[in-house]
């Protein structure tokens, strides 16, 4: 453990200084290269910045346990949050970057003439980055306590002081160009062990490959998994619990609310040309899926190996990787019959052990019994992903105050260089926010993560696609439907997840009977979105028609030409 | 010689052009969604029946091959548009 300290120190010490050497060299002097770095990014950094934006702390630590324990369910996760980038990059990004502005607000407000749609997307656009950054703090706070044995809380605030160092002064410039280095790291940091593990069990280096592949005893290891996982009493892996509707519902509000989300989006305002815009949507995908298609491998070979190491086998005889996660709770085994072997099934009331989803990646290469540098590998991987997605977050936060509202809305006569001081102070404060979320974590922030998509599914996306593809679509109805999606999503979401209406939390569980379509609080984002269309549509034939300029504007940005830079 | 003629030109090229994006995303959007929704969801069990390797079909698309077909598709639309915008000289630059 000594020697993994050290490597950890070390590799963590040598990616922070890259991401502050980073910073300096970027600082941002307009208003211009803060919002969206200059707009001369090229595709292929966008690409990695986007990547390392999108994948959070919750897709490096979480999602490949959170798989193993899901089976087939956890396709949600894998096709939802890379769908979302079809949508994007078909239905948004090209259209978005020719309308050229810095933030997605500029485009709610001045599409639809109107300064209560600018604020409702101001409102919608905090709202969703706000409750997505306090989980991001947090898993900071949390890689840093585990590996280093540091308290949480100064975990968090470490990680405060680094993002708010390149963020305030680099602005997206400044992220643009760390998020490209966090790629470069998160990535190899994941596949690493993971290539391990798939030639220790299958023989075969792709773990993308090795997944299918029949392991050292000859038997597919899919079927090998089914077999144990039904002899525990768990449902076969391949096959899932969840119902079809339910698998649909999620999958496509992951998707939609992907392409919803403001800090994704104004990614493709930063790159010089639509053309830029198409290509590195298209380039953050592949690197995405890099990522996304191992994880399920991952899933497997975490599990398989949890399995054979643990179930049925004398408590004292457990490898050292065993008591040293118990110390951290995420592994607890509690001997309820008394007879000293570990009893691992699916029947709650006979089940020994707890297992934490987290541990799947974060004890992996322990398990697999992997060299010290590759597990301070994971730390170093784990706190670049966080941080990326953390800095892509306060920027959307700080622009929507300083750009959006103040330059905007408020005191449309201040000067770049106060607007430039304003955006500086708001990351300020939204870093201040985020710490204090990190540290006093409201007990709901994983809820609250599948309400951000929700969200973004049920304000952006309808306002946005409506906009670019339906030229007569008119303020008043596109506000109805953002104000009618939200409500009704934030309505679901606190009588289902938080039991608000049936006397709180404990009630959750029962009221899954009374699921609207059967259709769980995680996938009612599709419903939500639906109802906004129809909704906005609906009003849109009683109401006034669009002014002519704005039909024009739609006409132009639905070509290319001529998109120019990034301007106010 | 009368100054509208060019605009409506202008704006029927525009038009034509637009038709042609929505073609391309009506295919490219029926692809993703019979890989996604489709194979890996609707159809999966039936898919299940047949297995590639040691992967049960529908399975493999709902975990694997949607991702890759989604990354596809997207390198599919760059090229459609990029000789679009070539050909309408819409191109930037």
């Amino acid at each position: 453990m000594e020697n993994v300290q050290i490597w950890t120190y070390v590799l963590v010490g040598i990616t922070f200084s890259i991401y502050i050497g980073i910073a300096i060299w970027s600082r941002a002097g307009s208003t211009k290269e803060f919002y969206v770095a200059g707009g001369g990014v090229s595709p292929l950094a966008n690409g990695m910045a986007t990547a390392a934006d999108w994948m959070s702390a919750a897709s490096f630590i979480s999602m490949a346990g959170l798989i193993s324990f899901m089976g087939y369910d956890g396709a949600v996760y894998l096709m939802g949050w890379t769908g979302g980038y079809v949508l994007l990059a078909l239905l948004l990004a090209p259209y978005l970057r020719k309308f050229g502005k810095f933030t997605v607000p500029d485009f709610i407000g001045e599409r639809y003439y109107s300064n209560t749609a600018r604020i409702v997307a101001v409102l919608c656009a905090l709202l969703v980055s706000f409750t997505y950054v306090a989980g991001q703090m947090r898993g900071v706070g949390v890689v840093f306590s585990r590996f280093l044995e540091v308290d949480i809380n100064t975990g968090v605030v470490i990680g405060m002081v680094i993002v708010l160092f390149y963020a305030v002064l680099g602005g997206m410039k400044g992220i643009t160009y760390t998020q490209v280095a966090q790629y470069c790291i998160l990535i190899f940091a994941f596949m690493v062990p993971a290539i391990f593990i798939s030639i220790q069990m299958t023989g075969n280096p792709i773990p993308q490959l090795g997944m299918g592949s029949k392991g050292t005893d000859g038997v597919y290891l899919l079927e090998k998994l089914n077999g144990l996982s039904t002899q525990l009493g768990f449902a076969e892996y391949t096959q899932g619990t969840k119902s079809v509707v339910d698998i649909f519902a999620i999958t496509a509000a992951l998707m939609v609310g992907t392409a919803g989300l403001p800090h994704v989006i104004v990614r493709f305002f930063t790159v010089k040309r639509v053309r830029d815009a198409r290509k590195s949507a298209g380039l953050a995908l592949l690197f995405i899926a890099i990522l996304y298609t191992t994880a399920p491998a991952v899933a497997v070979f975490a599990r398989t190996n949890l399995i054979n190491t643990v179930s049925g086998k004398e408590y004292s005889r457990l490898p050292g990787w065993f008591t040293n996660w118990e110390k951290t709770g995420l592994l607890a085994f509690e001997d309820k019959n008394g007879d000293g072997l570990v009893n691992y099934v699916a029947d709650s009331q006979q089940n020994e052990l707890h297992v934490d989803r987290d541990i799947m990646v974060l004890a992996n290469p322990e398990i697999a019994a992997l060299p010290a540098w590759v597990i301070a590998l994971v730390a170093a991987g784990g706190l670049a992903a966080a941080l990326s997605t953390a800095a892509g977050l306060l920027l959307v936060i700080s622009a929507s105050i300083s750009h959006d509202l103040i330059k905007n809305v408020f005191n449309p006569k201040i000067t770049e260089k106060q607007e430039l001081i304003a955006a500086r102070i708001s990351a300020i404060g939204a870093v201040c926010v985020a710490g204090y979320f990190g540290i006093n974590p409201p007990g709901f922030v994983a809820a609250v993560v599948a309400l951000a998509f929700g969200l973004g599914a049920a304000s952006f996306f309808p306002a946005i696609v409506l906009g670019i593809f339906y030229k007569k679509m008119n303020k008043e109805g596109a506000i109805t439907g953002m104000i009618v999606g939200t409500s009704l999503m934030l309505f679901y979401m606190l009588k289902f997840k938080f039991g608000l209406f049936d006397g709180g939390k404990i009630a959750v569980e029962g009221l899954q009977s009374q699921w609207w379509f059967g259709i769980s609080p995680e996938g009612f984002g599709t419903v939500s979105m639906l109802v906004n269309f129809a909704v906005s549509l609906f009003v849109n034939q009683f109401t006034k028609r669009v002014p002519k300029n704005v039909q024009a504007m739609v006409e132009n940005i639905r070509i290319p030409r001529g998109a120019g830079e990034a301007t106010h | 010689m009368n100054t509208e003629k060019p605009q409506k030109q202008a704006a029927d090229k525009a038009t034509r052009y637009w038709k042609t994006n929505l073609r391309y995303l009506a295919i490219l959007l029926s692809i993703w969604f019979s890989v996604s929704f489709g194979a890996g969801i609707l159809f999966r069990e039936g898919l299940d029946t047949f297995e590639i390797g040691g992967f049960p079909l529908g399975f493999w698309f709902a975990q694997q091959g949607s991702i890759y077909v989604f990354v596809i598709l997207i390198f599919v639309y760059v090229r459609w548009m990029n000789r679009l915008d070539n050909q309408y000289g819409f191109d930037e630059d």
